[in-house]
């Protein structure tokens, strides 16, 4: 079915002198669906150059436009409103796209779901969301990477490299992605000394610029030499801390350009990875991936270099821990866990792997996380 | 041509002009960024008003700014600059929102109507109280309605992401769903929800009410000077605070009906800048309601063409606020030329940046 279609298209599109060539040629028409061009849209809900969660989806975007047969196109600051619902009709209605990319969280419910409804044969692919069986049509899906792991070796670094023991967390909201990042980076700091201790501040909004750099240098006054973060664009908690003189890890894309001395290592997302998947899928006519997730192993996030003042044991220690990820044979949240009231979250002998649904409605701050969840 | 005439021909002349010059500096834009001025007009007047799909868009996308312009509009008119919509609107949703867990609203177009209603009423408390601290106890009504704004952002935030959040909105903090027969759809069959009729009428209703009605003209007295108006011994109090509190009753339906029609629960979705962009609205339409609506529309236009360039041209979203900056200026500007437009006739005119179309317009 879906292969008619793209070779009907193709066709359509490349009018006659490609439909006679193609017969003469014959069998033509395998090769033709196994190689279907293939419009894509892409929508991001900030600046594509925001040195974070934007840039990250953006840079992966650059590299697909680089593929044969493929045409991109790309919508950026698209607020979650009806304005995000156009924007996809648009791109199916006047671009002919057949293959969506909503990359902020909001979009999912109502705004895909509600055009996703109008348009049975295209595709939706949205980062991050929680796509249900049963609950959620089949031509949507959602795509998503265990970037805790990156923020597990960010806090590796992090602890070998902090002399305070103090390291600091700037988060926008306490919601499960979040807390599940700064309870990776505060295990892996703490893997290397107990005593560290992580605080956290919750701006309230993804993008809050003026109080990120309020955060981090209210944080850098209490003596926090390392920090990393959790929000849209880094940026300025970077630049910050670097002029405070303070170490940081970076998150969502690389900002060593930003501040080469201070930028220890980062996390940060490949979704190059899912991309491909996804869209392979669809020029070759197999089932849409409904839910397509990975770590480390699977290359859907990877590490930044590290800085040149990284130590060698500090790299030598996130390089084992990266090598028994690799390997599945790391596994970050296990038992025995405490929240940092004191209280048994997960039971000694008990292992939640990766893909554990139990770990996306994360609720809780582990042991030596200063900070609370909020109401 | 009578005074009369002239002046009228002049109201619709002015913004046509400015938008033509908007129009070619933008082309002179882009055209310095290396990109085709021709394709980059066609490509907007195809992305806003090109076909029926344009249309919806641009429609759709005008439908809040109507409402939330006139939280603009009609303070504007007893003499108050409030610039604090956006907290009306999102106090609005937030009442909206909230209601059916307090009471249980009936299943149907009135259940629907109840919510618009406690909608109106959160937005026209919230505004109200800005006109009572400016007359009460003189606070400047632009800070104030600003600083409410936050405060009211805040307070959205504070309730959603904490007492009133469903604890299954994990990623995404939310107020509980509001049920299926409570939300509203779209206009026969198309995108276009229902809030656009509610636009469109209240922008009528409003601009019949102030040029017509007693009590608007009353309200325009007080506006244009309010020492005469409490000489001739109008409430001037009272029809502030009423002025302000109409305006913020229309952006606490914008919020509302952004709930009922878009969202299905308050969240911080909902806080995506309407009711600034509603200050712009207004001030382009001159705070006249009846103006309102085709500013609006042009709005929702530049938002819908800026997402087919984007697509097409490769351009950054800034570029359409480039255009929009264009046209504000050149609008604010030519009112410089209100009243000499055409009583230079005759003469070798001075001719302003935008001329080149001038012809057809007058025509």
């Amino acid at each position: 079915m879906t292969q008619e279609k793209f070779t009907a298209e193709f066709n359509r599109r490349d009018v006659l002198k490609g439909a006679g060539a193609a017969l003469a040629l014959g069998g033509f028409g395998g090769l033709a669906a196994a190689q279907a061009p293939i419009t894509v849209g892409f929508i991001y809900v900030g600046p594509k150059d925001d040195f974070g969660y934007n840039q990250a989806h953006a840079e992966a975007v650059a590299e697909i436009k680089k593929l044969p047969g493929i045409k991109a196109v790309e919508e950026e600051n698209v607020p979650e409103t009806t304005a995000v619902q156009k924007a996809m009709q648009g791109m199916i209605s006047q671009d002919g796209a057949t293959l969506l990319f909503p990359t902020s969280f909001g979009y999912f419910d109502p705004h895909m779901l509600a055009v996703a409804g109008k348009n049975p044969n295209v595709r939706f692919a949205h980062c991050g969301g929680m796509w249900t069986e049963g609950k959620h049509p089949k031509n949507t899906g959602s795509f998503f990477g265990y970037i805790d792991e990156c923020q597990y070796l960010n806090g590796v670094v992090a602890g070998h490299m902090s002399k305070s023991k103090k390291l600091g967390f700037i988060a926008a909201k306490p919601i499960p992605q979040v807390l599940r990042n700064i309870n990776a980076f505060t295990m892996g700091a703490r893997s290397v000394d107990p005593s560290i201790t992580t605080t956290v501040i919750f701006t309230g909004d993804w993008s809050m610029p003026v109080k990120e750099a309020e955060a981090t240098n209210s944080l850098a006054d209490q003596g926090i030499d390392v920090f990393t973060m959790h929000v849209d664009g880094p940026k300025v908690i970077v630049e910050t801390a670097a002029k405070r003189g303070k170490f940081v890890c970076g998150y969502h894309a690389s900002q060593a350009k930003l501040a080469p001395a201070a930028y220890l290592t980062g996390a940060e997302w490949n979704w190059i990875t899912a991309y491909k998947t996804i869209i392979d899928a669809a020029r070759t006519g197999k089932p849409h991936p409904n839910f397509v997730r990975g770590g480390l192993k699977e290359g859907f996030v990877k590490p930044s270099p590290y800085g040149a003042m990284v130590s060698a044991p500090a790299k030598k220690a996130a390089d084992d821990v990266k090598a028994a990820m690799l390997k599945g044979s790391f596994d970050i949240f296990k038992g025995p866990l405490k929240d940092n009231a004191g209280k048994t979250i997960i039971e000694a002998g008990k292992v939640f792997k990766q893909t554990d649904a139990t770990l996306e409605g994360m609720n809780y701050l582990v042991e030596g996380v200063v900070g609370k969840t909020g109401a | 041509m009578n005074a009369r005439h002239a002046d009228t021909l002049e109201s619709v002349a002015l913004p046509l002009l400015a938008m033509g010059g908007a129009l070619l500096l933008f082309g002179a834009f882009v055209w310095f960024g290396g990109k085709s001025p021709l394709d980059a007009w066609t490509l907007l007047f195809k992305g806003a008003f090109g076909d029926w799909f344009s249309w919806q868009n641009s429609l759709q996308r005008a439908a809040p700014l109507m409402l939330t312009a006139l939280c603009v509009a009609i303070p504007a008119r007893a003499g108050l600059v409030v610039i604090g919509g956006e907290g009306a609107l999102v106090l609005g949703g937030l009442a909206c929102a909230t209601l059916p867990s307090v009471i249980t609203p009936p299943a149907n177009a009135f259940g629907s109507a109840l919510l618009l209603l406690a909608a109106g009423a959160a937005g026209a408390a919230w505004i109200a109280l800005v006109g009572l601290l400016r007359q009460r106890r003189g606070v400047n009504e632009t800070i104030s309605s600003l600083l409410l704004a936050y405060i009211a952002i805040a307070l959205f935030k504070h309730l959603v992401e904490g007492p009133l959040r469903d604890p299954a909105s994990l990623n995404k903090p939310s107020t509980r769903p509001i049920a299926d027969a409570l939300l509203i759809g779209g206009i026969g069959g198309s995108d276009i929800h229902w809030g656009l009729a509610f636009g469109v009428v209240a922008c009528i209703v409003l601009g019949l009410w102030l040029f017509q009605a007693p009590s608007g003209f009353a309200t325009r007295v007080v506006g244009g000077n309010l020492r005469a108006a409490l000489l001739v011994g109008l409430p001037g109090t009272r029809l502030i605070v009423i002025a302000c509190a109409i305006g913020g009753a229309c952006a606490g339906l914008a919020g509302g009906i952004e709930v009922l029609a878009v969202h299905t629960s308050a969240n911080a979705a909902l806080i995506a800048g309407l009711g600034y962009s509603g200050i712009l609205v207004s001030f382009v339409a001159r705070h006249n309601p009846w103006v309102v609506m085709p500013v609006a529309v042009l709005f929702g236009g530049f938002g819908a063409a800026g997402s087919l360039l984007q697509r097409r041209m490769d351009l950054p979203d800034a570029s359409v606020l480039v255009l929009q900056g264009f046209a504000f200026l050149l609008i604010l500007a030519s009112e410089a030329l209100r009243g000499k437009l055409f009583a230079v006739r005759g003469r070798p005119a001075p001719a302003p940046a935008m001329a080149p179309i001038a012809p057809q317009v007058v025509s």
